[in-house]
């Protein structure tokens, strides 16, 4: 048998395995995501034949241009929405603002003093020229500066926020990996239920919930969660453990969920079994071969969900009365003060494209294909 | 489909849901008292006349409560169906057409989606008067956007099945693929698909509410009954929890029966995740 | 010989849960026995459903999702690994014995590189040390074949073909030098070009090492070339056991005997091949990415024949087919139909035009609408072209499935309460409800079993002779060319490479390509393999 020398037979030549071979998948080698070249067609055209060697040489670095570039034009283009929106709805400032007084005179001279009398384009601008630089315009309820407000109440927000994403992302992974580890038994249904009723609760639900045991019935809370400026740390911790509390149970079960089913598609996948009939311990399948496939779509997750945290934040500010950009903004809807809603829109609007854009990329990063091209 | 086969959980949902749509629909038979009456003391305890209580102008809290069902599940619903309509028709408008129409509607989807719902509508009521038909139209249209990316992704799952290839093949039209060969196959995750934004539409419309920007008082919500009752909440009286604990369990009720039809459907895409 | 693998009396079940109704437990596999010995091949083959890879992945005591082995002895080296715990089933899992999944795309992990992944196994249970592991990685990279052996397991995964892929997994099965490996199905998703170099590069290594194999497949001719013995399976049951040379030449049952004998339509072609009822000239096309697939393609179709396009797949010969629909406008050249040319794009075409030529798809499963039954299925074109309605669209319905031998009892029947044979006759009478000129026909049989394939083929040639329809025939078999084509088209990555009457295209002096394609389709025949492969000229390319 051993003279008919398959040895001879299939060894390859190897050029014609690689380079000839014209492999359409290659440009658009991330999966989960739409294709660069349908996100933005016109790219290819623009930077013509040197693009796309880049694209094909180093697919990584070209992904992530794309789409820190794609995040500059959506945040853009959203500025020009809001700004543009709201000129397009009926609804005249000047009138709504004077309320029943409205004179013909009156109003003629509230829109000079607000500058709406000067052509849109022109105010698109200069409006969008100071925001660049952090100038907002001033409030035309108070007649403050809306960037200084904003500087003091964002800064009271994240510091919101980010305590809230601190507690969350770690329970929400460690529950959704408990959840996968006992799945379709005891532990698992009883964290579906549980997270199914959790996702359909509304926000200040819990938070009045929370206020009423925790603040009224114990006293283990302070409510409202005011903080100033002279407050130590732990004072601040101790003001905002209820907003946190009600965030981190808003955000968990979704989180949750997401990671369940994320680390579940890779636990069913081919190459798990591969490795479990290599005999391997379950340890070693967990950590060795489903983890670094499962990181990218939970760090997605945990992505989305911290975009999801910052409109939490809105709700949570307004039950807690907390001085941050939500309440700032709610404030300024029922008052129509636009310059402070067009402000706190726009910022929102940017923390959350921003994290959308950081998920995006950190996927594509973890993405071995476009890690190692060919 | 059989009976036998709707698990517990979804039985509960059902249930619940019954329940409230019975309220809605008859709650001046139901309701003990009007619904802008002030029967009694403000922020009297439940029991007596009242089962619930009294709110903070000392109208009777169960009524409220019933007529709220009504003004909720209403604005809701419509909004809901709006958004389902709109969002349904552009998205397999943008299948079906595919090319330019496709790229257009796509990329500004993208673009309404890169607001975060919520912040979106805050802006938007800041300008617009406050009309209740229009709270409902810029709920649905927001919504829409949601409903548009999934429907795109069902409809381009069977659009691109060889049978509506052959559809096409044969000489039909738009209208006919649309209808005779593509919705039919996608009507069971379009279901599910109803229900999450029937569920999001109440909590949103809650929401709205509850920030003074939804339904304008007197008439009875139940966001808005959250935010009537919530300077209560320091006293410990547990008027504005009763709103709340309503509209919690309808969205539960209603996400207890989209489960069990997302169970039904594995072809279903994206997540329940939501901004 | 020692008795490697042993399996006696082996049922394997598994619980369904169909919706609506309460869980049921479906008996996979009963009554199955077999024994390799050691350094022997054992051939599974079945159609689809037949329990061959439940039975394999059997002999590593492994069920998936929901299967499980309730009877019988799986006997490794005298000892029953069924009564085995955990651990003790987890010592013998990847290393006394190996298993090679049809799809190694999927099979190996994205994450790390290849040669990680080979040698994990044999680290992990302690059987050679890293350099030890690493030489013989070498080693098995060489007498697979692998190209740059040196290097290749510094890849990753998708940086190498299918075929490599496949070769890679071998040696991953190979390193920890087990006494049984299970090849499930190892060259099924590759092309046949391919196919043959990976087979001959797992047989050679089977050789080197005296492992004992499973080789599981659906295709006889296949598993001819690399087992020693042969089961056949069928519907979870043992239908004939014997050796590769009995079951070939001398098999006893009757359905065996149809495996072997399958390919056995012939018909000759049509003496006079002038005329064209389609014409296509010099058509290029490509996609809207720039990415050409087709370069100047002509062929043509005299009435009433069938012409076979011939490629692997990347060859474009769907798209060709994609192109003649009009679903592809072509960048360049022209189509031409009764002499009249063609409008490019589907929607300048009329009703008439698209009427005239029908097309069958290769599933029959996608390619009808699983909520409408075969009546509205049929009978659409009928209301569609001719207007047709109430009792006359119900005679004429009922007609059409006689033709293609099915009866009226299926009318009201839904796609899903078909099996694949009877979805792709109502398939052909759709096509046929149109009252076509010419049948464009994608693989139309390469998704069923080979006897069902069969009868579906003497249907379109019966049909043929009745209404004189002409015939696209698209496919990779070349055992159908010769049944059934009277012109014949080979292509070859987008590009025409041979195309003439069958009998002046299959017949030699070939070109390089067609010889390669010719060669590399496994004939029902011992020793086919080592035959082919000292006389063939040209090396598949992008393995």
């Amino acid at each position: 048998m051993m003279e008919s020398g398959p040895l001879t037979g299939p060894v390859p030549t190897d050029g014609s395995a690689d380079g000839t071979h014209p492999r359409p998948a290659e440009l658009s080698g991330v999966p989960a995501k739409p294709n660069p070249g349908t996100a933005n067609p016109s790219n290819g055209d623009i930077d013509g034949t040197f693009w796309r060697r880049f694209t094909f040489r180093r697919p990584l670095v070209a992904l992530i241009l794309q789409r820190l570039g794609l995040s500059v034009g959506l945040l853009f283009a959203v500025s020009l929405m809001i700004s543009g929106g709201i000129e397009a709805l009926p609804g005249d400032f000047a009138t709504t603002y004077l309320g029943q007084s409205a004179t013909p005179q009156a109003v003629e001279n509230i829109r000079k003093d607000l500058g709406l009398d000067k052509p849109w384009s022109e105010r698109y601008l200069s409006w969008l020229g100071g925001a660049v630089q952090g100038d907002f315009g001033t409030s035309w309820a108070s007649k403050n500066s809306v960037g200084e407000q904003i500087s003091k109440r964002l800064g009271n927000s994240l510091f919101l926020a980010f305590f809230a994403a601190l507690v969350s992302v770690p329970l929400a992974v460690g529950l959704g990996m408990l959840a996968v580890q006992f799945r379709n038994r005891l532990p698992d249904k009883i964290i579906n239920v549980v997270s199914l009723a959790a996702i359909s609760l509304p926000e200040f639900f819990v938070g009045y919930l929370l206020i009423m045991f925790f603040a009224v019935q114990y006293g283990v809370a302070t409510f409202p969660a005011t903080v100033y400026d002279s407050m130590t740390l732990t004072e601040r911790l101790s003001a905002i453990a209820l907003p946190v509390a009600t965030l981190v149970l808003v955000v968990l079960a979704h989180m949750m969920r997401m990671t369940r089913a994320a680390i579940l598609n890779v636990m069913s996948s081919a190459y798990v079994e591969t490795a479990e009939l290599k005999g391997l311990s379950m340890f070693r399948i967990i950590a060795r071969h489903a983890a670094p496939n499962a990181v990218a779509p939970v760090i997605n997750v945990i992505a989305l969900n911290l975009a999801y945290l910052v409109v939490g934040v809105v709700v949570v500010e307004v039950v807690f009365v907390y001085p941050g950009m939500g309440q700032y903004m709610v404030d300024a809807v029922t008052v129509r003060d636009m310059p402070v809603v067009q402000a706190c829109g726009l910022i929102f609007a940017a923390f959350y494209i921003f994290l959308n854009m950081a998920a995006d990329i950190l996927a594509i990063i973890a993405n071995p294909r476009l890690r190692h091209p060919r | 489909m059989n009976l036998r086969s709707i698990p517990f959980s979804a039985w509960i949902g059902i249930a619940g849901i019954a329940i409230a749509i019975f309220c809605a629909l008859f709650a001046p038979m139901i309701a003990p008292f009007g619904e802008r009456d002030v029967v009694g003391d403000v922020w009297l305890p439940p029991g007596g006349d009242f089962l619930l209580g009294t709110d903070n102008l000392g109208r009777d809290l169960l009524s409220r409560l019933i007529y709220g069902a009504r003004t909720t599940i209403f604005v809701a619903l419509a909004a809901t169906v709006l958004s389902f309509s709109l969002g349904m028709l552009l998205s397999f408008t943008a299948a079906v057409v595919g090319g330019f129409t496709d790229q257009l509607f796509s990329r500004f989807n993208d673009l309404m989606m890169a607001i975060p719902t919520l912040i979106f509508a805050l802006v938007v009521l800041a300008v617009l008067p406050q009309h209740l038909w229009i709270l409902i139209l810029v709920m649905a249209v927001l919504d829409s956007t949601r409903v548009f990316r999934i429907g795109r992704a069902v409809a381009l799952d069977v659009a691109v099945m060889e049978f509506v290839e052959a559809a096409r093949l044969r000489g039909e039209g738009s209208l006919w693929i649309i209808f005779r060969e593509i919705l039919p196959n996608t009507l069971s995750p379009l279901l599910a698909e109803f229900g999450l934004r029937f569920a999001f539409s109440i909590l949103f419309l809650s929401t709205l509410s509850f920030l003074g920007l939804g339904i304008q008082p007197p008439a009875a919500d139940w966001g808005g009954m959250v935010k009537d009752n919530k300077d209560g909440i320091i006293f410990g009286i547990s008027a504005a929890l009763v709103p709340g604990a309503a509209i919690a369990t309808l969205a539960i009720c209603v996400n207890l029966v989209v489960d069990w039809l997302m169970k039904r459907t594995s072809s279903l895409k994206g997540g329940r995740g939501d901004a | 010989m020692p008795e490697m693998l042993s399996v006696k009396n082996l049922k394997i079940e598994a619980t369904s849960y169909p919706p609506g109704e309460p869980p049921k437990v479906v008996t996979l596999v009963e009554g199955v026995s077999f024994t390799v010995q050691k350094g022997k091949v054992l051939g599974l083959i079945g159609e689809s459903g037949a329990g061959k890879s439940t039975i394999g992945l059997s002999a590593l005591a492994y069920g998936r999702g929901g299967v499980r082995i309730t009877g019988g002895e799986v006997l490794l080296d005298g000892k029953d690994i069924l009564t085995l715990d955990k651990n003790g089933i987890r010592s013998i899992r990847g290393a006394r014995v190996c298993y090679v999944a049809q799809s190694a795309a999927a099979a190996f992990n994205p994450a790390h590189r290849l040669g990680d992944q080979v040698i994990e196994a044999s680290l992990r249970h302690g059987i050679m040390s890293r350099e030890e592991a690493k030489k013989r990685a070498l080693y098995l990279f060489r007498v697979l074949g692998l190209p740059n052996p040196e290097t290749f397991g510094e890849r990753y995964p998708h940086q190498v073909s299918g075929g490599q892929l496949q070769r890679a997994m071998t040696a991953m099965a190979l390193c920890p030098n087990p006494e049984l490996i299970v090849f499930d199905e190892p060259t099924t998703a590759l092309d046949v070009t391919t196919q043959i170099d990976v087979l001959a590069a797992i047989k050679h290594a089977i050789e080197e090492t005296h492992t004992a194999a499973l080789y599981i497949t659906h295709d006889l001719a296949v598993v001819a070339q690399i087992s020693d013995d042969i089961m056949v399976l069928r519907h979870g049951k043992t239908v004939e056991y014997g050796s590769t040379k009995q079951i070939i030449e001398a098999p006893r049952e009757d359905y065996t005997r149809a495996l072997v004998s399958v390919r056995q339509t012939k018909r000759d072609e049509a003496a006079d091949q002038t005329g064209a009822q389609l014409k296509i000239e010099h058509i290029s096309a490509g996609y809207a990415n720039g990415f050409k697939v087709l370069h100047d393609v002509s062929m043509h179709l005299p009435k009433g024949q069938t012409l076979a396009i011939v490629g692997e797949s990347g060859s474009g010969k769907s798209t060709l087919a994609r192109v003649i629909t009009g679903l592809l406008p072509p960048s360049e050249g022209r189509i031409t139909f009764e002499g009249k040319e063609l409008p490019p794009a589907l929607k300048g075409r009329s009703n008439d035009e698209l009427r005239r030529i029908q097309m069958i798809y290769q599933m029959a499963d996608t390619a009808m609408n699983p909520r409408q039954t075969v009546r509205e299925i049929v009978g659409r074109p009928l209301s569609f072209y001719f207007g047709l309605h109430g009792q006359k669209k119900t005679e004429r319905v009922n007609e059409l499935l006689d033709q293609i031998e099915m009866g009226t009892r299926f009318l009201d029947r839904y796609p899903a309460e078909l099996s694949g044979g009877q979805k792709q006759r109502v398939a052909i009478a759709r096509a046929l409800a149109a009252k076509p000129e010419l049948i464009l026909c994608d693989e139309p049989t390469s998704a069923l079993d080979p006897l069902v394939a069969e009868g579906i083929l003497n249907l379109l040639l019966k049909l043929q002779e009745e209404t004189a329809v002409s015939y696209v025939f698209i496919t990779h078999d070349i055992a159908i060319v010769r049944a059934i084509a009277d012109s014949v088209a080979v292509m070859h990555r987008g590009r025409l490479v041979r195309f003439g009457p069958k009998s002046k295209v299959l017949s030699p002096p070939f070109d390089d390509y067609t010889d390669l394609l010719l060669k590399s389709v496994p004939e029902m025949e011992i020793g086919w393999l080592e035959r082919v492969l000292k006389t063939r000229r040209m090396e598949s390319a992008g393995n």
